[in-house]
This record gives C-alpha cells, sequence and structure tokens, in this order.
C-alpha cells in the first residue's frame, strides 16, 4: 500500500490550467469565470449526458480525457450523469445513423427542460466525412434541435470546455436560473 | 503440412480450379462454387485461418459478383485466397460457416449487403443493417438506389428476436444502446439466473455508418481521410493498411525513413490504447488510483502524438507512397529519453497494481476464453495472446519496418482479464524498445515516393497490427484513380463475437471488466 501513496505522492497535481479566451497567456481567472458561469446560470453545477449517435470514437474519446486529472472538468462544476433524466446539457458526438435516430430523439425527450443540445465534433455538426451516405442522416440538427457546434475532427479538451463555456451563455438566454 | 505449392496442390485436386491472379503474397485461386467447401477443408487441414472475406459487386465489369476467401497461416508471409463467381440470377453459394466458424459474419454482411446468399448458414439472419430496413436494400450493389430506403417504407426484417432463456429464475437485463458512461452504442441483453450470466446476445452494428460505400469512387486521398476516420484510437492502423495496400498495387517501395517513422506512430499508437487501457480496466474494478494514472500517462502520450504529427490521434500525417511531412527534429530528439521516463512510470504504476490483491481478486479468473473458442473464432491481437495463440501481425506479416527492427511478443494462457491485461502492460514495455530502436536506425531522407497512376480494377491486401490487432483492408482501384471497393475488417471484427463467450457464467457487475478488458471498438465494427 505505501507504493500507492507514494505514486500518488510524487505524481502531485498534474491538471493543467485552461484558457477560456485565447490558446495562451491569463490563465488564473478563467477556470473561475466558468465555474462563476454555471454558478449563475444553473444554481450550483452542469450536468452533462453523452450521447453517441455514430461517431468515429474520438470525440467520446477526447470527453473520457476532459475526466482525467489533466483536464479534469469537474473542478469547475460539470459533471457527465448516467442518465437524460439528470442532465441540463446533451453532448452528442457522431453524425445519426439510421440506427440511432430513435435513440437520440428519445434522450432528447427523456431530457428535462431547460436543455442544451451541443453537437460535437465535425460529423454530429453535418461536415463530417460520413455526409451524405446512405445510413447517416447529416447532422444531428436533423434530428433535434442544437443550441451550439464545437468544431473539429476531434474538437481537442480545450477546445470542448471553451464550447461548453458557449453553452452555458445560452442556457442562460433560454430561461435557466436569473 | 507446408505450404510450399500448396496452391499448385489445390490446382492438381479440384480440375475446375484455376490461378486467378497473383500479386506479392497473394495468390488467388478461382474455384468453382461447388468445391468451394473441399477447398477450404483443405486450407484449414493444413493450420490456415480465414483472415477476412470480401464481396464484392463486378457486374459492370465482369459481369459478376464475387467472393475472395482470405486464408493465411501463422507459419509464413502468403495469403491464399479462393475467389468464388456468382453469376445472376442464382445468387447463392454454399456457406463454409460450418466448417470455419469464423466466417459467420462475413457471410451475413455479405448477404445483407449484397443479397448474396449463404446455403447451409446456421444463422442467415440480418448483421449490419438492421431489421427496420426495407427488403431489397443492398447498399454494396453498384446499381443500389438510395431512394429505395426513405422513411415510410415498410421494414423488411420484421422484429428482431433474441434468443430465450428459459427456466426457473431466470430473467432478461436489457442495456443500451445509449449506456451510462461515455461509451459507444451496442445493446447487450443478458440472459441471468440471479447475477449469473447464463446467455449474452450483443446487438451490434448501431454506428454503421456505410462507410464502404462511401469510399466508392473517392479518389486515393480523399479514400485516406476516410479510412483515418474509421475509428478514432484505431486511425493510424487504419491508415497504414490503407497506404500499404495502395502502394501494393502501385508495385512501390516506400523510403526507409518513412518505413520508420510509420512504425514509431504505430507503436505510439499502441502505447497511449494499452496504457490507457490499463487505465480503463481499472476503472472497471472501481479503482480510482489506477483510472487516474493511466489517465494521466495516456494524455502525455496523445501530447507527443500531436508534438510529433500535429494531431493527438496520428490522423493527416500519412500519404500514400510515404508520409506527408517530416516530425520536427527537435521531438525527435528528445523522443528517447522520454520514453524512458514514461517506460519508468509506467513500470512503478503496473508494480502497484500487480500488487494490489484486491484488483488482482477482480482480474483473475474473471471472463476467461478457451484456446479453443479464441482459434476458431479467428480471433487476433492482445485477446488471442492472452489465450495462448501467439499470433501477431508484426511478425507474420511483417509491414511498416517491423522485419528491421528486434521485439518479441508476449503470450499468456490463462485467458482471463489478468492475461489481457499483463499482455498490454508487456507489449506497451515492447513498444517502448520498438520506438527507441527505430529511432537509432533513422537516417536522413526522403519520406514519400509518388504513387503515380494505378491501373484500373488492380487489388490488393493492406494489414497492419492495430492495439486490438490485426486489421485487414482490401481494396480494389477504379477508373481515374478512384476506389472501386474498400472493405475493412478491424481487429473488433473478428473480437467481438467471442465477448459473450467469455461472459458467459460470469456476473452481470464483472461484466463491464470484462468488456474494458477486451477493449474492442464499436466504430471499426459497424463501420
Amino acid at each position: 500500500m505505501w507504493k500507492q501513496f507514494w505514486q500518488t505522492f510524487k505524481t502531485g497535481i498534474v491538471t493543467r490550467d485552461i484558457n477560456l479566451a485565447t490558446d495562451q497567456g491569463d490563465v488564473a481567472g478563467l477556470g473561475q469565470e466558468l465555474e462563476g458561469k454555471i454558478k449563475r446560470v444553473l444554481g450550483r453545477s452542469a450536468h452533462i449526458r453523452h450521447v453517441d449517435t455514430g461517431s468515429c470514437n474520438a470525440c467520446d474519446w477526447e470527453m473520457t480525457a476532459l475526466l482525467n486529472p489533466v483536464y479534469d472538468l469537474q473542478r469547475f462544476g460539470f459533471d457527465f450523469v448516467a442518465s437524460p433524466r439528470h442532465a441540463d446539457i446533451l453532448l452528442v458526438t457522431g453524425t445519426p445513423t439510421k440506427h440511432l435516430a430513435t435513440a437520440l430523439r428519445k434522450t432528447y425527450e427523456a431530457t428535462p427542460e431547460p436543455k442544451v443540445v451541443i453537437a460535437l465534433g465535425d460529423c454530429a455538426c453535418g461536415c463530417g466525412v460520413y455526409k451524405d451516405s446512405y445510413a447517416v442522416y447529416n447532422g444531428i440538427s436533423s434530428i433535434v434541435p442544437v443550441d451550439a457546434y464545437i468544431l473539429g475532427c476531434p474538437p481537442t479538451p480545450e477546445d470542448i470546455i471553451k464550447g461548453l463555456s458557449k453553452a452555458l451563455d445560452r442556457l442562460n438566454k433560454k430561461g435557466g436560473r436569473l | 503440412m507446408s505450404w510450399h505449392n500448396f496452391s499448385q496442390e489445390i490446382l492438381d485436386k479440384f480440375p475446375g480450379t484455376s490461378l486467378f491472379s497473383r500479386r506479392g503474397n497473394e495468390e488467388y485461386l478461382l474455384v468453382p462454387k461447388t468445391q468451394l467447401t473441399e477447398a477450404a477443408q483443405l486450407l484449414t487441414q493444413s493450420g490456415a485461418v480465414l483472415s477476412t472475406m470480401i464481396a464484392t459487386d463486378e457486374r459492370p465489369v465482369y459481369g459478376v459478383f464475387r467472393l475472395y476467401y482470405v486464408f493465411s497461416r501463422d507459419e509464413e508471409d502468403r495469403f491464399i485466397i479462393l475467389v468464388v463467381n456468382i453469376t445472376e440470377p442464382d445468387l447463392t453459394y454454399p456457406s463454409l460457416t460450418p466448417l470455419i466458424a469464423a466466417a459467420h459474419w462475413y457471410e451475413r454482411e455479405a448477404m445483407d449487403m449484397l443479397g448474396l446468399r449463404p446455403i447451409g448458414h446456421p444463422e442467415p439472419n440480418r448483421l449490419v443493417l438492421h431489421h427496420e430496413w426495407p427488403l431489397g436494400v443492398r447498399p454494396l450493389r453498384k446499381d443500389f438506389n438510395p431512394a429505395l430506403q426513405e422513411e415510410g417504407q415498410k421494414a423488411g426484417g420484421g422484429e428482431h428476436r433474441f434468443r430465450e432463456v428459459e427456466g426457473e429464475g431466470r430473467f432478461y437485463v436489457p442495456v443500451g444502446p445509449i449506456h451510462a458512461g461515455i461509451i459507444e452504442p451496442g445493446h447487450f441483453r443478458f440472459g441471468t439466473a440471479g447475477e449469473n450470466i447464463v446467455h449474452l446476445e450483443a446487438r451490434l452494428f448501431y454506428t454503421h455508418r456505410g462507410m464502404e460505400k462511401q469510399a466508392e469512387g473517392l479518389d486515393f486521398r480523399q479514400g485516406l481521410k476516410l479510412a483515418e476516420r474509421i475509428c478514432g484510437v484505431c486511425a493510424y492502423s487504419h491508415s497504414v493498411a490503407y497506404c500499404e495496400a495502395l502502394e501494393k498495387i502501385a508495385g512501390i517501395e516506400i523510403p526507409v525513413r518513412a518505413k520508420l517513422l510509420r512504425t514509431i506512430f504505430l507503436e505510439m499508437e499502441r502505447l497511449y490504447n494499452h496504457i490507457g487501457d490499463v487505465g480503463n480496466i481499472c476503472a472497471g474494478t472501481g479503482y480510482a488510483f489506477g483510472s487516474s494514472q493511466g489517465g494521466r500517462l495516456k494524455e502525455a502520450i496523445m501530447h507527443h502524438n500531436q508534438l510529433l504529427t500535429g494531431h493527438r490521434y496520428l490522423r493527416g500525417i500519412n500519404t500514400p507512397g510515404g508520409l506527408k511531412s517530416e516530425p520536427p527534429a527537435s521531438v525527435l530528439l528528445e523522443l528517447p529519453d522520454w520514453l524512458d521516463d514514461l517506460g519508468k512510470e509506467f513500470a512503478q504504476f503496473t508494480e502497484v497494481l500487480l500488487s494490489n490483491p484486491i484488483f488482482l481478486d477482480r482480474v483473475n479468473s474473471t471472463g476467461i476464453t478457451s484456446l479453443e473458442a479464441v482459434k476458431e473464432l479467428g480471433v487476433v491481437g492482445p485477446a488471442a495472446r492472452a489465450a495462448g495463440w501467439s499470433r501477431d501481425c508484426r511478425k507474420i506479416h511483417p509491414h511498416a519496418a517491423y522485419s528491421q527492427v528486434d521485439f518479441s511478443v508476449p503470450v499468456y494462457t490463462t485467458g482471463d482479464v489478468a492475461a489481457r491485461l499483463k499482455v498490454r502492460i508487456d507489449e506497451a514495455g515492447q513498444s517502448i524498445h520498438i520506438i527507441k530502436q527505430c529511432l537509432e536506425m533513422l537516417e536522413p531522407g526522403e519520406i514519400a515516393e509518388p504513387l503515380g497512376h494505378l491501373p484500373p480494377y488492380q487489388y490488393a491486401l493492406g494489414y497492419a497490427e492495430s492495439p486490438r490487432g490485426e486489421d485487414m483492408h482490401w481494396l480494389m482501384t477504379g477508373e481515374n484513380n478512384t476506389i472501386y471497393r474498400y472493405r475493412v475488417r478491424s481487429a473488433s471484427y473478428t473480437n467481438w463475437p467471442v465477448v459473450p463467450l467469455a461472459v458467459r457464467g460470469n456476473i452481470v457487475p464483472d461484466f463491464p471488466l470484462i468488456n474494458k478488458s477486451f477493449e474492442l471498438c464499436y466504430a471499426c465494427l459497424d463501420r
């Protein structure tokens, strides 16, 4: 057991600061800005439900990376939840396949209002390599209304955090708290 | 039995058979439908394994549908491919599944996509196209009309029926396709007795995006972009397999430097996957220390991918004929030291794991696969090596620069979660060893060879050992440097059918752990 403690102790804190505005500089305030936004809009924390509607899994793995100790998304007050019933935000990856369109629709309907739908990655935004294939619909906007788009193939974890910040502004306007 | 003159043996034994074509290590034998089973039997008796099966619609060119059954052996770098012509109106052929279990999905897929009917298949149901699809939708036919599958059309397949589990106290647990975590979609139907899993049926292909059809008609550059997007975490292996198929058709040898760099990137992909997967297996047991350490180390490798190639998933660096650009010299220079540190940190981390009795209690003897099942289903990668089969595409069919580097293939025999975990731990160490050798061998030089104009209707296999096992691609060129047919058989495709077998007899809470120990992609499978 002491080896595990030693490894943990030696590793220390590896969490990286995220700058919401640009790629470099001005680091400290931005996490607080995001946290502040969440408090203002939702009261306490923002709950995300992930829906994979046919992605190549790169976007999904970047989403998983958000939870690693380097990005540690939870420090800003976000969390991924197991059910759409608990979610404020739907984070949707992939261009909807014919097999998953119903699942996406049902997940959307199961999410309580006010809710925000974010299209994550080029495919979900409707401009990926699978556009116009016989097996897919072009972008998730052909199935559910979309509030924010995060482009990239895949978007990096930083891009996703910045996109989430944008989505919160959107939720505010849609009639979240405040 | 040796494979020396083996194709001649088949030709002599079956008078209707003829040599169809030959390219590099691939020999294509045209077999009459009636002799397919016997020819395949002779091959399996010689120890051959079905690597992949390709079904094509070559009616516009040759007036026939064709099936290509690709066989290979662990002993030599050769492929013997049985080719069968299927002429309209009789679209049936004798199924090989009763003889070779590994053929089961290939033949069902050929039925969905082209309407070719295997006679004697034990389970001739829909696979890739779910039951909602209307009858007569055959996407891979050249005369496929997308308008046929407009919404509102009557579904053709009826209802999907799950296998029934009978007996007192038995009930079903349906899970998915949308799961609780950040996981890809698939539906699992557990038939349970109390906590024990009696039967698991996985209904997959939810993320079927029509990739093979999408590739048809693309030029080679766009085709590469698509190949890199079959899967996120196997992106580079798919890209290498695609490029190697084209390079084989073109008959070019890519520069040594490009080969070495491709090997480095292939191993970087293996490293980030394996180390990340060790963390994920910990997550499957609820061991937060392990998942954090795995996530942290994986992130460091992803960052180096970005530095080396400009992309965290190594996309956009390959080009048919070599590499698009040089990795920065400064990054290459500091890579060996960084790898040493990474190796040390990973070793310290895994030492903690493998000495934790609570963790070991969860992984030991959980989710066992037998060597027989693994061989029968043609399983590849760490899943095969954990069950005692030392099958590794890097050794059997050396691609990139694998013939020039020294490495060992770790094999375990217990076939449980622990074995799959240990295979990954050992392989990560070998990856570091391989990358360092490649770095030492790197000499300045060209990194790409022009592909030139490729003649139409030429075909070849391309392959690469991805982190999940051998990816087998087959590509046929069309007019004006375009793709006529592109078939991708990923490692996940051969390995998925073994998961329900490994799960049987275990408890439901162990399913996520067992599933993670295989770490199969849905995207790779469904395409």
